[in-house]
């Protein structure tokens, strides 16, 4: 289908894109990797009156560990992300989960940056993100996950705000996401993260809210010496899903328990 | 208000004025003339559309021709030699790996892309590397094939080839 | 000279070339000086009145040349939607359907006004700006619901929601076998709703001529002769003033095989204008209102002996036919007539019931019938075999079709005309190693692990069709199959056949069997399909499986007519008998003085001088319409080997196996490669696909590839395939159809398997699609 009309201006540096949206006002999104905007707008289901790319600003793609922290740029995309020796290093889930976003082409283009602002609550990274205790920069302050993700699509970015980098605690021990789809190239039904980071387990889950959810009561649980099995019944504790086509409330919260299992008895 | 674009496609420089909105594969099919690249869904699914960006697979429906601008783009059409097809190409030809031929173009850039990446991909990698192609006549099954003979090719060994004379033009 | 056979042989597609290079040429690769471009408004809910249309916004849009709505087509368009007999003899209602709504709108997607623009993208703008208010009705979704007393009407004019009620056989005829089983297994079946999802979504460009009166029509079909047929008669024009062409079709599955509204509406669009004007489907589009595949329930049972004998069937067969009839909606209740699939029944009681309801019509999707028909027979078998406690493979040899049987009249009096099943299902057991997967299976089950092994021993009916029988299916038109055959003065052969493959390789095939046939190289031999100014009269498509079983022998049927002319010449040039002249490998000579011999091209350049037999005409050409005295019959054996994940419910298909008996082969390649498609997209029926609605509203939830689940390769494993030959009696060239063969057998095999794989846990059936979420549920339950 074919999208409605729109303005396009593309940015070479963040203070232009930052003039640019305080132009074209609150109808403009930023366009990054573009695949979960474009094919919202090619079903003008988004009708934003401007685009802003910038697909051109330099410095937003690194990938630096600097001390105890991987800083990831926003427009760094799933296949650098993947194939980073960096990342394979110091935080490799994160590698993991790249390798899994969408198919090759999606992975050639999608960013970072653009699935965390998203905020879409089957992407992946959140869940690592706000598991990890990250920071999200962006041009005008750091946001901790824990305050970033606040509802479905929504987050404290104002409108002439851009993601900037995503901080990560480096952690290299036992680790495993499983992203519990029907066909490969979905998104995840549910997912489940876990990590360990020193000596305590970190747990994640995609896509059983509006927004990613960090396992505390499995947890404490493993804190307190509880086998992965009994631990991770507590990965349904508080949840409420939504159904969907692909799964009942009921469903999701039992792979959420499930997975949760898998992921820590399968975590290297 | 149009935007000028400069592409390079397949080695040739094109200019055009263009609308924001217009997609890369729109710009490839009715402005370039290129009809190779098809369109299959909206939503990003399918790899029909698939094209290389400066050497990367991407799906040309999901990027506007204002994006392209100033960047060098393959599609179908651009990889055969004159007369001599593109081993892939050929490999598709000879194990049977097209029935209608419209996701075929899309395929042959995916498979070129992942073998690029990964020249002597196992069957599980390829089939990892092109779920983001679907095809509705073949099952896969030759598909597979067809790339597995491809990567032989490609790295040296060389395969039967489909003989011309029977398969007439 | 050496002779090569290229019947039986792998040989490369001639199709491929342009295929892979990017130069086919699909509908949206064709314009013309001067389009414009068209693009409809459709209703966004599935039932209500249309209170008001006000298109005065969208006129005014930049680029629009005119904004249309249903009464400014009531002097373009006359008629109705064609609703063919097909398999239901007497309907008892079928709506009026005109290509635009005009008062009311039955189906999400049913369209309401269409605007025409300079460009695509102008076009779609004004589209989303017409303003349509709606008095929403209740839209009629459950077919049950549907047929209860006082329920809500699909067309709000209409007597009720039963589009017929037809009783093929009555239940007396059964009564007998009944009282005499000692068991009777009972179930309810579901078909899930299917998008047929080909790659390429529809696409029509229509330029009508208006000095000349004539209508040039492009459009992505599966039978170009048919929309000539139904366009001309609604836009009151006649055959010989329209052309059709058909370009590369990007895959069918059945669903370009009827006219759709849009199909009459551009032409006239163009005929209003005196523009060419194009439309091209979106993916969104394709899926909300190409029609759709299965869509049924069946209520079935069946009564055996308890040693396994099968006695009688009773089986209602309910159809979501949709909002209106499909013009081959009654085509599917050929699921009744193949009921008893390759078993001996004493008798079969059946009867098909037609349901409106508000949604897109269901018309073929491949196999149409006969995959519902395998899916039901095969798992009652299943069904007996558990309830007896006997192994699925003695029951069914118990009770098959044997060998000495065929030709074989089945319970509904078609038939069958070969098979021999038992060997297909030897083959298919030894290449799946049955004895060892039984003896596995046993040990994951002793450590609680879910293994099925599902079998699907098909048969199918395909090739139609005998003019007796598709005459008055389709109201009049045999569905017989045309050829012409043009030979040029330098030996150039030109055929041209009345189907159209769309991936089937025709280009190829046919090509073989004119070369061979002629003894001449295949590069000498040009097939031509798909444009209807070209060849014969009339030509009757490709579906059903019927292109070779019936269009390549009128290809062999016209070959032979040009072969016979030639003998006659090449006899008077020998001053020999007819009688007396031989045709082989690529010559003529007179019996016993092969050295004296005139090579094919010498006499078809003979043709074309002067001397030649009294009362013979120049040129050497023929036309032959082959109707075929039979349907043909493939069979074979698939077995399906799961593992379900009893955590997750997930389905895993560990091994797959199809044997499958198609008669004679004429390319192997192209015969295995329409079965691994077929597999596939049964597969995808039975564990991804399903087009789901609202339950109250009507709403389409599964509008995109999101959530309309065509499996990736990542998805699919790898098959095991083989081949039995049982040639076909009923055509020279001893062949049956393939193309939807796959689809027929293998959605119960692999629900066979997943219910084999269950039933330790008392489950014994899984309708599809068989979900994570589904199964995880039901073995949750079957646990408590």
């Amino acid at each position: 289908m074919i999208p409605a009309a729109f303005e396009y201006a593309k940015a070479s540096s963040v203070d232009e894109a930052v003039k640019l949206l305080d132009r074209f006002g609150e109808d403009a999104k930023v366009l990054a990797g573009g695949h979960s905007l474009i094919p919202l707008m090619r079903l003008r289901l988004a009708q934003p009156k401007a685009l802003v790319d910038i697909n051109g600003i330099k410095g937003l793609d690194h990938i630096e560990a600097k001390g105890d922290k991987l800083h990831v740029g926003a427009l760094t995309r799933h296949f650098a992300i993947h194939s980073s020796e960096v990342v394979r290093d110091k935080l490799p889930i994160l590698a993991d989960v790249a390798s899994e976003v969408g198919d090759n082409q999606v992975r050639n283009m999608g960013t970072i940056g653009g699935v965390v602002a998203h905020a879409d609550a089957a992407g992946d990274y959140p869940t690592i993100a706000l598991m990890l205790d990250a920071d999200i920069v962006t041009n005008q302050r750091t946001i901790p996950a824990k305050d970033f993700f606040k509802d479905l699509f929504t987050t404290p970015l104002h409108p002439n705000e851009l993601v900037t980098e995503v901080v990560f605690p480096v952690a290299n021990g036992p680790h495993r996401y499983i992203k519990f789809r029907r066909r490969l190239f979905d998104w995840a039904i549910v997912g489940a993260a876990a990590q360990k980071i020193d000596g305590h387990w970190r747990i994640g889950l995609t896509n059983v809210g509006p927004t990613p959810v960090r396992a505390k009561a499995v947890e404490d649980a493993l804190g307190k010496g509880a086998k992965p099995e009994e631990a991770a019944q507590h990965a349904s504790d508080g949840l409420n899903p939504a159904g969907d086509l692909r799964a009942s409330p009921e469903y999701k919260k039992h792979l959420a328990r499930v997975l949760t299992r898998r992921a820590i008895e399968q975590a290297q | 208000m149009k935007h000028k674009v400069a592409v390079t496609v397949n080695g040739r420089k094109h200019e055009h004025e263009v609308e924001p909105r217009l997609l890369l594969v729109h710009y490839l099919r009715d402005v370039v003339g290129l009809t190779g690249t098809h369109i299959g869904c909206d939503t990003s699914q399918c790899g029909a559309c698939t094209i290389h960006v400066d050497g990367k697979a991407v799906k040309s429906c999901t990027m506007f021709a204002v994006q392209a601008d100033g960047r060098s783009l393959t599609t179908i059409e651009g990889m055969a030699t004159g007369d001599e097809l593109h081993p892939i190409q050929q490999a598709f030809w000879d194990e049977h790996g097209l029935q209608c031929g419209y996701c075929t173009p899309g395929f042959i850039m995916a498979a070129a892309y992942l073998l690029e990446q990964n020249p002597n991909p196992t069957e599980d990698e390829i089939r990892r590397g092109l779920e983001g192609n679907l095809c509705r006549c073949t099952g896969y099954v030759n598909i597979v094939k067809a790339v597995q003979t491809a990567a032989k090719t490609m790295s040296g060994t060389p395969a039967r080839k489909t003989q011309v004379a029977a398969g007439g033009n | 000279m050496a002779v090569t056979q290229l019947v039986g042989a792998k040989i490369h597609r001639r199709e491929d070339p342009r295929l892979i290079t990017g130069h086919g040429h699909y509908i949206d690769d064709f314009t013309r000086q001067g389009t414009a471009y068209a693009a409809f408004a459709r209703s966004p809910v599935a039932h209500a009145r249309i209170k008001s249309i006000d298109v005065t916004d969208a006129s005014k849009a930049p680029g629009v040349i005119a904004v249309y709505t249903a009464r400014d087509f009531k002097g373009q368009l006359a008629g109705t939607h064609p609703a063919a007999p097909a398999f239901v003899a007497e309907k008892k209602y079928v709506p009026e359907r005109f290509p635009i709504a005009e008062k009311e709108v039955t189906y999400q997607g049913e369209i309401v006004a269409v605007v025409l623009a300079e460009s695509k993208g102008q076009a779609a703008d004004a589209a989303n700006m017409i303003q349509v208010d709606y008095d929403e009705l209740p839209a009629v979704m459950d077919l049950e619901k549907a047929l209860a007393k006082g329920a809500a009407k699909a067309h709000s004019d209409g007597p009720d929601n039963v589009c017929w009620d037809f009783t093929y056989t009555p239940l007396d005829l059964t009564e007998a076998a009944f009282k005499e089983a000692d068991v009777v297994v009972k179930e309810r079946i579901l078909q899930n709703r299917l998008a047929p999802v080909p790659m390429e979504p529809r696409g029509v460009l229509a330029e009508y001529e208006g000095f000349d009166k004539k209508l040039t029509l492009w459009l992505s079909s599966q039978n170009p002769h048919f929309i000539r047929l139904f366009v001309s008669g609604a836009l009151g024009l006649k055959e010989s003033q329209v052309r059709v062409i058909s370009p590369d079709v990007g895959g069918g599955f059945g669903s370009k095989i009827s006219p759709y509204p849009e199909d009459y509406l551009v032409p006239a669009l163009s005929r209003m204008t005196a523009r060419p004007v194009k439309w091209i489907e979106t993916r969104t589009e394709s899926i909300q209102n190409a029609t759709h595949g299965r869509g049924q329930f069946y209520d079935c049972e069946v009564a055996a002996k308890k040693d396994g004998t099968l006695l009688a069937m009773r089986v209602v067969q309910y159809v979501d036919v949709g909002a209106y009839h499909g013009t081959f909606g009654a085509f599917q209740p050929v699921a009744c007539l193949m009921a008893g699939g390759g078993y001996k029944w004493k008798g079969i009681s059946a009867r098909t019931v037609g349901v409106l309801t508000n949604r897109v019509p269901t018309d073929p999707y491949r196999g149409a019938g006969r995959p519902e028909a395998t899916h039901l027979v095969e798992r009652m078998v299943d069904l007996v075999a558990l309830e007896l406690k006997m192994d699925p493979v003695d029951i069914r040899k118990k009770n098959f079709i044997q060998p000495e049987d065929f030709p074989f009249t089945q319970n509904f009096g078609l038939v069958v005309d070969s098979g021999d099943y038992e060997k297909a299902l030897d083959k298919a057991m030894q290449l799946a190693g049955y004895a060892e997967l039984r003896k596995k299976q046993a040990e994951l089950r002793k450590q609680g692990r879910f293994m099925g092994i599902g079998l699907s021993t098909w048969i199918e009916l395909c090739g139609f069709g005998p003019s007796a029988a598709t005459a008055p299916a389709t109201g009049g038109i045999a569905l017989v199959e045309s050829a012409q055959v043009r030979v040029t003065p330098t030996g150039a052969v030109i055929v041209y056949t009345g189907t159209h493959s769309h991936g089937q390789g025709h280009e190829t095939t046919f090509s073989q069997i004119v070369a061979d046939q002629l003894g001449v190289p295949m590069e000498n031999v040009e097939l031509r399909h798909g444009d209807t100014a070209e060849g014969t009269s009339f030509g009757y498509g490709t579906y059903g499986s019927r292109s070779l079983a019936v269009g390549g022998v009128a290809i062999s049927k016209a070959v032979g007519k040009v072969i016979d002319k030639g003998k006659k010449l090449a006899a008077h040039i020998f001053e020999a008998a007819e009688e007396d002249v031989v045709f082989e490998h690529g010559s003529y000579h007179v019996k016993g003085s092969p050295d004296k011999s005139k090579a094919f091209g010498e006499i078809a350049f003979a043709s074309y001088g002067m001397g030649l037999p009294e009362g013979m005409e120049q040129g050497l050409e023929a036309v032959a319409y082959f109707d075929p005295p039979n349907l043909v019959w493939p069979f074979g054996t698939h077995i399906a080997v799961v593992e379900i994940d009893a955590e997750t419910g997930t389905t895993k298909i560990e091994k797959y196996v199809a044997v499958d008996d198609c008669g004679n082969i004429i390319n192997p390649m192209i015969v295995d490669g329409q079965i691994h498609g077929g597999v596939v997209q049964a597969i995808a029926q039975a564990l991804y696909e399903e087009v789901v609605y609202d339950e109250s509203s009507g709403q389409l939830k599964t509008g995109t590839m999101i959530d309309y689940l065509v499996p990736s390769m990542g998805e699919i494993p790898t098959f095991i395939i083989d081949k039995t030959i049982t040639p076909s009696p009923t055509n020279d060239l001893g062949v049956k159809g393939i193309g939807e063969a796959g689809t027929i057998a293998a959605s119960v095999a692999v629900i066979n398997a997943i219910c084999d794989a269950l039933s330790p846990l008392g489950i014994k059936h899984v309708d599809m699609p068989a979900t994570p979420d589904k199964l995880w549920h039901m073995m949750k339950e079957a646990r408590q």
